[in-house]
């Protein structure tokens, strides 16, 4: 279980993440969702441990994150972190140095599913082949918690199809998955639970077929709800 | 596939596996795929797979043999009455539609011999 502790971020004339407390279980797809610098991106890297809360804290089962939660924690950053010289393969050999629970198998499987050529560099990749390549790397850890940051943006519907497949055939019930988008309705049909994040601040978390049932809300009907202009209709 | 977003997927999922029952498209007694597989397959979530699974065994559409997996019903006449229910799925529709229009059911039924 991932805990989030009234964790706040402020930088230099801006909260970025305004006291966010929520616990998010094992298990479930989550759709982190708010505008563009909503915070959503900041709250990812504290989970991960890349930039320190200014208050607050992380909770992983019961501990607070540190160097033993990386090993289970897995972060996908939205821009791209590769040497432009490395070649797919090469992509692989340096996730597997750095993570012990890096499977060169799943990788390779990965990449054959969604027909990535190993000996193709970096550099030549166009942005749909990137987005592949990102997921498959960060899911081929065996990690329990992956946090994925807009995996889905910028890129033509079949590396789409092909990122989202890859995604759902990684979840587990021993694992989560935390996707975040500003992009809604690609979502719909394979997360379970949402977060809005609306001005740094936790504006709620909502089962998506309870919505759909109890309600006959969509993800995006909620979504423009939350989000939308309090004002007249267009 | 193509979903209704204000709609339970699962429901959505159960439907879309009937009709293919009712078509042929899947056999009496063929084997369905792992949960997983499904909702790769239909880009769902695995823990709606599982419902899925639930509701067509609850209505009879499917059956699990244990540690074996889940299979087609071999009962036809099951997969007769599911015929039976989506045509009148598809009558309610049709009625509808006609009614908004302020038609009686009588003229709709003369414009449906009419109808080649």
């Amino acid at each position: 279980m991932l805990e989030s502790i009234e964790i706040t971020k402020k930088f230099i004339g801006k909260t970025a993440v305004d006291n966010i407390s929520m616990k998010l279980e094992a298990g479930h797809i989550y759709a982190l969702l708010g505008p563009n610098g909503s915070g959503k991106t900041t709250w990812m890297k504290m989970v991960t441990g890349l930039i320190k809360p200014t208050s607050g804290y992380v909770m992983y089962n019961g501990t607070p994150i540190g160097i033993p939660s990386r090993k289970d924690i897995a972060y996908m950053a939205t821009e791209p972190y590769f040497y432009d010289w490395m070649t797919i393969e090469g992509v692989g050999k340096y996730y597997q140095d750095f993570f012990d629970d890096f499977s060169m198998d799943k990788y390779h499987m990965m990449l054959n599913r969604m027909e990535l050529d190993r000996s193709t560099k970096t550099k030549t990749l166009s942005s749909g082949m990137m987005a592949k390549l990102k997921v498959a790397v960060t899911m081929a850890r065996e990690a329990k918690v992956y946090l994925l940051d807009e995996p889905l943006n910028g890129i033509d519907l079949i590396a789409r199809d092909d990122v989202m497949k890859t995604m759902i055939e990684n979840a587990r019930e021993d694992n989560m998955l935390i996707i975040s988008s500003h992009l809604v309705e690609e979502l719909e049909s394979f997360v379970d639970s949402a977060i809005f994040i609306k001005d740094a601040r936790l504006a709620g978390i909502f089962n998506i077929e309870e919505l759909r049932q109890s309600e006959g809300l969509s993800l995006a009907d909620k979504y423009r709800e939350i989000f939308g202009h309090a004002g007249g209709e267009y | 596939m193509q979903y209704d977003s204000k709609i339970p997927i699962y429901l959505q999922v159960v439907n879309a596996i009937k009709a293919d029952i009712v078509t042929g498209n899947l056999k009496c007694g063929e084997k369905l795929p792992s949960g997983r597989d499904l909702a790769v397959k239909y880009t769902i979530n695995p823990n709606t797979s599982a419902r899925v699974y639930q509701e067509l065994e609850a209505q009879g559409a499917c059956f699990t043999k244990r540690g074996m997996g889940t299979y087609v019903t071999e009962d036809t006449s099951m997969i007769e009455k599911f015929k039976k229910e989506m045509a009148q799925n598809a009558l309610d529709d049709f009625l509808m539609s006609i009614s908004k229009l302020g038609m009686s059911k009588e003229e709709a039924i003369d414009l449906l011999r009419e109808h080649t």
